[in-house]
Formats: structure tokens, sequence, C-alpha cells
């Protein structure tokens, strides 16, 4: 927590890479006079005022909302993905979670399929590819269906709910010891399969996106969780189980193929 | 590339070959500890001798047994390979190590295995290819009185260096001739240093299958609050801790007995 004044005084160590071509390193800032009730992106925001000021090139970091649901900001902060707190977001972690006086190591996500744009932020185009290769339904628009025009059961709805509300930060990816995208991949899939309107494509959709997923260069699961510790919205596990039983089903008692002309 | 091919190449593809198999030596395990208790008959290894012999001449037990071997082979030669795969997805590693609450098991499966594959190597080194390829083992004579259960035990040289068994009978008497491996077995684990590999070996077991077993039934998708609790509970307390104590149990008890001789 803060000092006799009501502030802290940080040492932040963070890693400046210039673009994704040259090595990079890690860099000592002073942040002084901090806010505890400041987020972290704001503590940031106060270094990078003082480093212009001082004709220095600020930190890079992604950044968005600054609320909590658009997925754009990141940090591998002390060894964790949002830092220390569970489910939220960079942006949400405030700076009384950290101790005056301490040192906080900042770092990119980490892997090969979300090279460094520029120090702290990374380039997840990835994770779109993935979703173009089949993370929607093709439907023919038209008039406003009436609501609850198709049957879906409360449980049924609340699964599917719950693994849509995945924001496509990443974390899932950092946080993993193989920097696998299955949670991700595993929640924009069953948002879809557990759902009647997902059904027509279900098995063709997990082939494509597990093939994007691979060629992009993802590690693969070991089930040790750490995605689901870490993911700010709290994706679950079951997620990637349901991926799997949905891909065995597909490649190897089903007729649906992967087409390869429309998915990549 | 055809389909089925395509499959297994895949990344999920090659999770369900180690799934697979894992599982497959994980069911071997409760047949090899229920066998090896024969360990504990106190027989002079009359009982463990002939289900040794029983082993490696049963045409059906042989054909798994090589389905065994190939197994332990393709489960160490796909966890290389999707080691391999995962550290290519990162290339820079991270300058704090991970502090995300998992778990020292899941964590540690490669290291884990490897302690397992070298105990793997050095145990069947010593008795399945002692027995099976080399005349290193010696026989026993047991001679039973078919009436009484009276038994009678001597050492026992064939004329053949190729003896395998033989049963005759005499009169009321069965001789029984066999490869001792009992005695292969009892001189191992009078050494103290073997008994610390094999119980390290155990503890590595331990750890392995606390997250293999069910990290199994996760891959393959089996994941159902139904069922879940089930194969966690089999995962931790069979394969964890009653499987790796009941093996660990044969050196330690017969390291101990040595010594009182």
């Amino acid at each position: 927590m803060s000092n006799a004044n009501g502030t802290m005084n940080l040492t932040l160590k963070v890693w400046r890479q210039k673009n994704a071509q040259t090595a990079g390193k890690f860099v000592t800032y002073k942040a002084e006079n901090i806010s505890p009730d400041m987020s972290f992106l704001e503590m940031l925001d106060v270094v990078n005022e003082s480093l212009i000021l001082a004709k220095d090139e600020p930190i890079h970091f992604d950044h968005d909302c600054r609320e909590g649901i658009c997925g754009m900001c990141s940090l591998y902060i002390n060894g964790r993905p949002h830092g220390p707190k569970r489910a939220i977001t960079t942006c949400q972690l405030h700076m009384r979670s950290f101790s005056d006086g301490e040192t906080i190591t900042i770092e990119p996500w980490r892997a090969a399929a979300f090279p460094v744009v520029k120090d702290l932020a990374t380039d997840r185009s990835a994770f779109d590819r993935i979703q173009q290769a089949g993370g929607y339904i093709s439907v023919n628009t038209g008039g406003v269906p009436d609501a609850n025009e198709i049957p879906i059961p409360k449980v049924i709805a609340d699964e599917a709910f719950n693994s849509a509300t995945c924001i496509q930060c990443g974390a899932c990816v950092a946080a993993c010891k193989n920097a696998s995208a299955m949670l991700f991949t595993s929640a924009k899939i069953t948002q879809l399969a557990l759902l009647p309107q997902g059904q027509p494509e279900r098995y063709r959709r997990v082939q494509s996106m597990v093939a994007q997923m691979d060629a992009e260069g993802f590690g693969s699961c070991t089930n040790t969780g750490a995605c689901e510790a870490e993911c700010p919205k709290e994706i679950t596990l079951t997620n990637i189980a349901r991926m799997n039983f949905d891909f065995f089903s597909a490649k190897l008692f089903r007729e649906e193929e992967v087409h390869e002309v429309n998915h990549g | 590339m055809s389909e089925l091919k395509q499959t297994f190449n895949s990344s999920l593809g090659k999770k369900l070959i180690m799934a697979l198999t894992g599982l497959f030596l994980s069911v071997f395990l409760i047949v090899h500890l229920g066998g090896n208790l024969l360990l504990f008959s106190n027989d002079n290894g009359y009982s463990f001798n002939m289900y040794a012999n029983f082993l490696t001449h049963f045409p059906p037990i042989e054909v798994i047994a090589y389905l065994l071997y190939l197994s332990i082979i393709v489960h160490a030669a796909y966890a290389l390979i999707l080691t391999i795969n995962n550290r290519k997805a990162r290339p820079v590693s991270y300058a704090v190590g991970t502090e995300s609450p998992v778990s020292f098991s899941s964590k540690n499966m490669g290291l884990l295995g490897s302690i397992l594959l070298l105990f793997i190597v050095i145990h069947m080194g010593d008795f399945w290819y002692q027995y099976k390829f080399t005349h290193n083992v010696g026989y026993k004579e047991y001679r039973t009185n078919v009436l009484t259960g009276e038994r009678t035990v001597t050492a026992f040289t064939p004329e053949k260096p190729d003896f395998e068994h033989s049963m005759t009978y005499d009169g009321n008497t069965e001789i029984t001739r066999v490869k001792d491996l009992h005695a292969r077995v009892a001189s191992s684990f009078s050494l103290l240093w073997y008994v610390v590999i094999y119980v390290i070996a155990m503890v590595a077991l331990s750890f392995h299958l606390l997250h293999g077993f069910q990290s199994a039934f996760h891959t393959i998708g089996w994941v159902h609050r139904k069922y879940k609790p089930i194969y966690e509970f089999i995962g931790t307390w069979l394969f964890a801790v009653i499987i790796p104590l009941g093996f660990a149990a044969m050196p330690i008890v017969y390291y101990f007995q040595s010594l009182n001789k």
C-alpha cells in the first residue's frame, strides 16, 4: 500500500523493443508519487508523460476502453497476465494491489504467434484469423425474428453466454506454458456449438478453426489450467474439452469436410 | 495428406494419442501391481515364478506386451514432439516465471515422464531383458506333495541352457522346475541404491498420474459434472496413491527382509 504521503514510489522494469525486427531489453524506470487509486494503465500514463517531457520515447502499450470489456489491454505483470488479481484486465487493476517501493516487471505477451509490434504492444491478429476461419454462423437476413422463437434450455443458454464473454485479450496464450490458444479457440467454438443456430456448421467450424489455430503456431494443451486461472472473463477449461470432443467426432465419425476454399 | 493422417498430425490429434496410450499404460499398472503382489506370498517365490513363466509363455499376453512396449515408445515420442512444438510456440521466454496458481504435476509432466522413462529402461533391462534374452537368471525346483501341500525348494541347474520350465509327477509329488526371477528380484532389492531409484521413480509416477490420468479424460473431451469427480477420485487415490505405494512397498519390504538374513 501507500507511504505516509498517501502515494507510492515504484521501480518499473519495462520491456522496450523498437520493433519486431530488433532485439529488445529491459529498461528500469522510477514511478514516483503514484496514487494507489490509479489504474495500472494510468500509472503508465504518468510515467509516459515524464518520458515525453524528457524528450524520451514513451512506453507503447495496447489499451482502448479501460472498462475491462474491449480486450485490448494486455501486459504480463510480475509473472501473471493482467497482474496479480483474479478475473480482471490490466485496466481494472489498481495500484493499491502493489506495495510502496515494490519493483514491478512488465513484459509483453510472449508467443511466436503474437509478435511484438513495439515495447509491450503485440500483434494479436492471429486470433482474428482463427475467428475468420469459422467463428460465425451463416444466416439469411430478413425481418426481425420473434424473441424466444427458438426454445433454448436456460442452462445451455447460460453456458453459451459464459463462453461468449471471451474478449480475445490473449491472456490465455500469455499464461499457458505452451503458448496455446486452446482456451480462446474453444470458447469461440463452444459459444456457437451449444446453440441451435450454430448446429449446421458445427463440425466444419471446429475443424477449420483448429486448423487455423495450428497454422498460426500456437502450442498444445496440457490441461494445466493457467489459462482458466488468468482469464479476465473466467472462461473454463470445460470449453477445451468440448472442443476436443467435437473435433474428434468431426474427424473420426462424421462426414463434414473442411472446405479449404472458404475456410483457409 | 489423408484425412486420418491429418487428424493425428493436428495438435489435438497428437494429444489424443498421448491420452490413449497414457490410459492404456495406466490400466496396465493395475494388472502389473496385482500380479506382482505375489512377491508378498512368502512361498520361496513359487507363485511369483510361476506367474512370470505364465506371462512369458501365454501368447495373448505376449501380444499385449508388445502393444505395451509400443505404447511406451509412442507416448514418449509424441511427448517429445509436442514439447518441441510447444517450445517453438514461445521462442522468447518470460523474465519472471509464471506465478499462476497451477499444480506442480501439470507443470512438470515432461520431467516426471523422463524420470519414468529412464526408470523403465533400468527396470526392463534388469528383469525383462535378463529373463527373456540371457542365461543370467537361475532356476528353482519346487517339490510339492499334492496330498499335504507341503513344498520343498532347491536350486536347479538344467542340462540345456535354453531350458524354460517343466512340470512332472513322481507319485504324489509334483515337481516344478522354473526360472527363478524371484531370486533376481530379491538380490536387486537388497541393494540400497537400487531401492532408492525405485522409490524416487514411484514418487515421480505418483505425480505423473495425479495429473495425467484425469488430464487424459479432458483431452478426449469427456468432461461432465457427473463423471469428472469419479475419474478425478480414481486418478488421485488409485493411480497417485495406492498404485505407487504398492509398487514402492516391494523394494522396501525386500530390502528390510534382506537385512534380517
